[in-house]
């Protein structure tokens, strides 16, 4: 219905909004490779320096591995709790199913730093000690909506009528389950463990009330950006974290189809079988 | 040989079923009782976010009417209202707290203009693969370091960015956008506008063809079927987009610390600094129960609308 003038004016917005939404990343990384020590544009020259120098940078490195450590910790208990929980909402009618999936959108749909400042609040008042398990706590707890949304869009989308006919043909339950179900919803569960980790590694407005004296990867960016100093390592080390987030992200569009990335349920189902 | 096969298979019968009788005297079991299957798989995650989460928040709003000690900075758990009235009765909190809220409403309709468009060129326009292609060029940047783009915005912004070299080519002169609330609104457009375009996409594709055909066949122009059938068909997804953006500009105080200057502290920044260098819970936990109260609210109105279906 659209006119050949709309459909252009269209076209052009899109083209524009993309250009838009990739600039700062492009810019960002562009700049890691930047000689000088003040960040001024253009840029005059090209140098691998200061990746050489995040890379020997053992502050950057005991952060890196505490990011990576807390990211599969908290992937992990993401996977089992969500798993479990979409399992239990996709096959059972009872009351409260409703309240439980808000339960779960909850730690998102709040905003960042009441999540923070509540579980900094609640390990103050229970005298568990700030650290990696806190890190791990409160990561967890937001990267659960992230699998439950995957698995449950899966699981809306394969036929009941499988497990039906496994059942008839003679499985028992967990024969079903293991052979016929696990094998539909595993690239769900991947792709959501990869996203998981990608939320976690990256995570830092949570992170900043829950990690004490300890430093993830953001945590250390954070700081540095917000003091000034040796930003042209910062650089560096920006780059490092945006294509450790985006490589599981697009592992998990490769594996999954792009519907595994949404960040809503809604989307995933829609988007659930395109292919990049 | 054909002695052997039954018994055979007479021993190897109790052998092979030992475990899987166990199993599968299990297995049904469970399956004979539905709630037991629906107990254990529940039990863990509900206890999860209960026990932690939610007990976090109770405990959080307790805090709220605490106080403390201004000598010893110790929590005294004597009930008072008086975080709350300090909140109310300073104008600088309730500058801080409109200037957050129109922030984020602000952010949220900039958002909802720039995704419409967009998403009903991915949703009704676009081939499928140009579809997906999209769907994924969106949602890269949303996955992509938030402290990077924050960072990015920052080098964009300075003194001797990109954006005042540009003006400076086109002979424009130069901004001073940097530490001004205008850098922090802009940031927070661009960060969260992915957030906005995925709920209306998803919105937007669903729309029965027939239902924009029947609007055509009925006299409908192009603006008049956008205005009066596309677009209220799309609204439970743009709610649905609108809490994400007005929910994470409501509690961000790492763009403001980054990219605003003294004058932009929003709620999340007073919470930030008196839980870390005022050492103020109580403050910190009365001031949180602004944003909570506005969300509860939003959610409520968002739910009415149907938004819930579209996240």
């Amino acid at each position: 219905m659209e006119s050949p003038g709309l459909r252009t004016a269209l076209r052009i917005w899109v083209a524009v909004v993309l250009l838009l939404l990739f600039a700062p990343i492009v810019l960002i990384i562009v700049y890691a490779f930047g000689p000088s020590v003040v960040q001024t544009w253009p840029l005059r020259g090209f140098t691998w320096h200061w990746f050489a120098v995040a890379w020997h940078d053992q502050a950057v490195r005991q952060a890196f591995l505490l990011s990576v450590k807390v990211g599969v910790l908290a992937a992990i208990i993401a996977v089992v709790l969500g798993s479990a929980v979409s399992y239990a909402l996709h096959n059972f009618r009872f009351f409260g199913r409703e309240g439980v999936s808000f339960l779960l959108v909850l730690p998102i749909a709040l905003p960042g730093v009441i999540t923070g400042v509540a579980l900094n609040n609640f390990f103050g008042f229970t005298n568990i000690t700030l650290g990696v398990l806190t890190i791990v706590i409160g990561h967890a707890t937001f990267c659960i909506v992230i699998v439950y949304n995957n698995l449950i869009a899966r699981l809306r989308r394969t036929p009941r009528s499988l497990g039906e006919a496994s059942a008839d043909l003679g499985a028992r339950g967990w024969q079903t389950q293991l052979y016929i179900m696990f094998p539909q919803v595993a690239t769900a569960l991947v792709s959501g463990a990869l996203l998981a980790f990608a939320l976690s590694f990256d995570e830092v407005i949570v992170t900043v009330f829950t990690a004490g004296a300890n430093f993830t990867l953001p945590l250390w960016i954070f700081g540095q950006l917000r003091l000034g100093q040796q930003l042209p390592e910062v650089n560096a080390v920006v780059t490092i974290v945006i294509l450790l987030t985006l490589i599981p992200v697009l592992l998990a569009a490769r594996i999954a189809g792009a519907g595994a990335v949404s960040p809503t349920a809604r989307a995933a189902a829609v988007e659930d079988t395109g292919r990049l | 040989m054909g002695v052997t096969t039954p018994a055979g298979a007479a021993t190897a019968a109790p052998a092979g079923s030992a475990p899987g009788g166990l199993w599968s005297r299990i297995s049904a079991v469970l399956w004979r009782r539905p709630w037991t299957r629906a107990t254990l798989l529940l039990t863990p995650p509900l206890a999860w976010f209960v026990l932690i989460y939610i007990a976090s928040l109770v405990v959080l709003l307790v805090t709220a009417f605490w106080t403390t000690n201004p000598f010893t900075t110790n929590i005294e758990q004597t009930w008072t209202l008086s975080n709350f009235a300090q909140i109310l009765g300073t104008p600088a909190y309730r500058t801080i707290i409109l200037r957050t809220v129109g922030m984020a409403a602000g952010v949220t309709v900039v958002d909802a203009i720039i995704a419409i468009p967009f998403a009903y060129y991915m949703a009704r326009i676009a081939r499928p693969r140009t579809r997906t292609l999209l769907f994924v060029c969106v949602l890269l940047p949303l996955w992509a370091s938030y402290l990077a783009k924050v960072y990015a915005w920052l080098l964009i912004f300075t003194h001797d960015g990109v954006l005042n070299w540009a003006l400076g080519k086109v002979g424009i002169g130069s901004l001073n956008l940097i530490y001004t609330n205008s850098a922090v609104f802009i940031v927070f457009c661009y960060i969260w506008l992915p957030y906005m375009i995925i709920p209306v996409y998803a919105a937007l594709e669903r729309i029965p063809g027939s239902q924009i055909e029947a609007s055509q066949d009925l006299g409908g122009r192009t603006l008049r079927t956008m205005w009066s059938v596309i677009l209220p068909l799309a609204l439970p997804g743009i709610v649905a987009g609108s809490i994400f953006t007005f929910s994470l500009t409501l509690g961000d105080y790492i763009t403001p610390i980054l990219v605003g200057g003294g004058s932009s502290v929003l709620i999340g920044n007073v919470i930030d600094s008196n839980i870390g260098i005022a050492n103020n819970l109580p403050l910190a936990a009365a001031m949180a129960m602004v944003p909570i109260a506005i969300m509860a609210c939003y959610l409520l109105a968002a739910r009415a609308l149907g938004a819930f279906r579209e996240i």
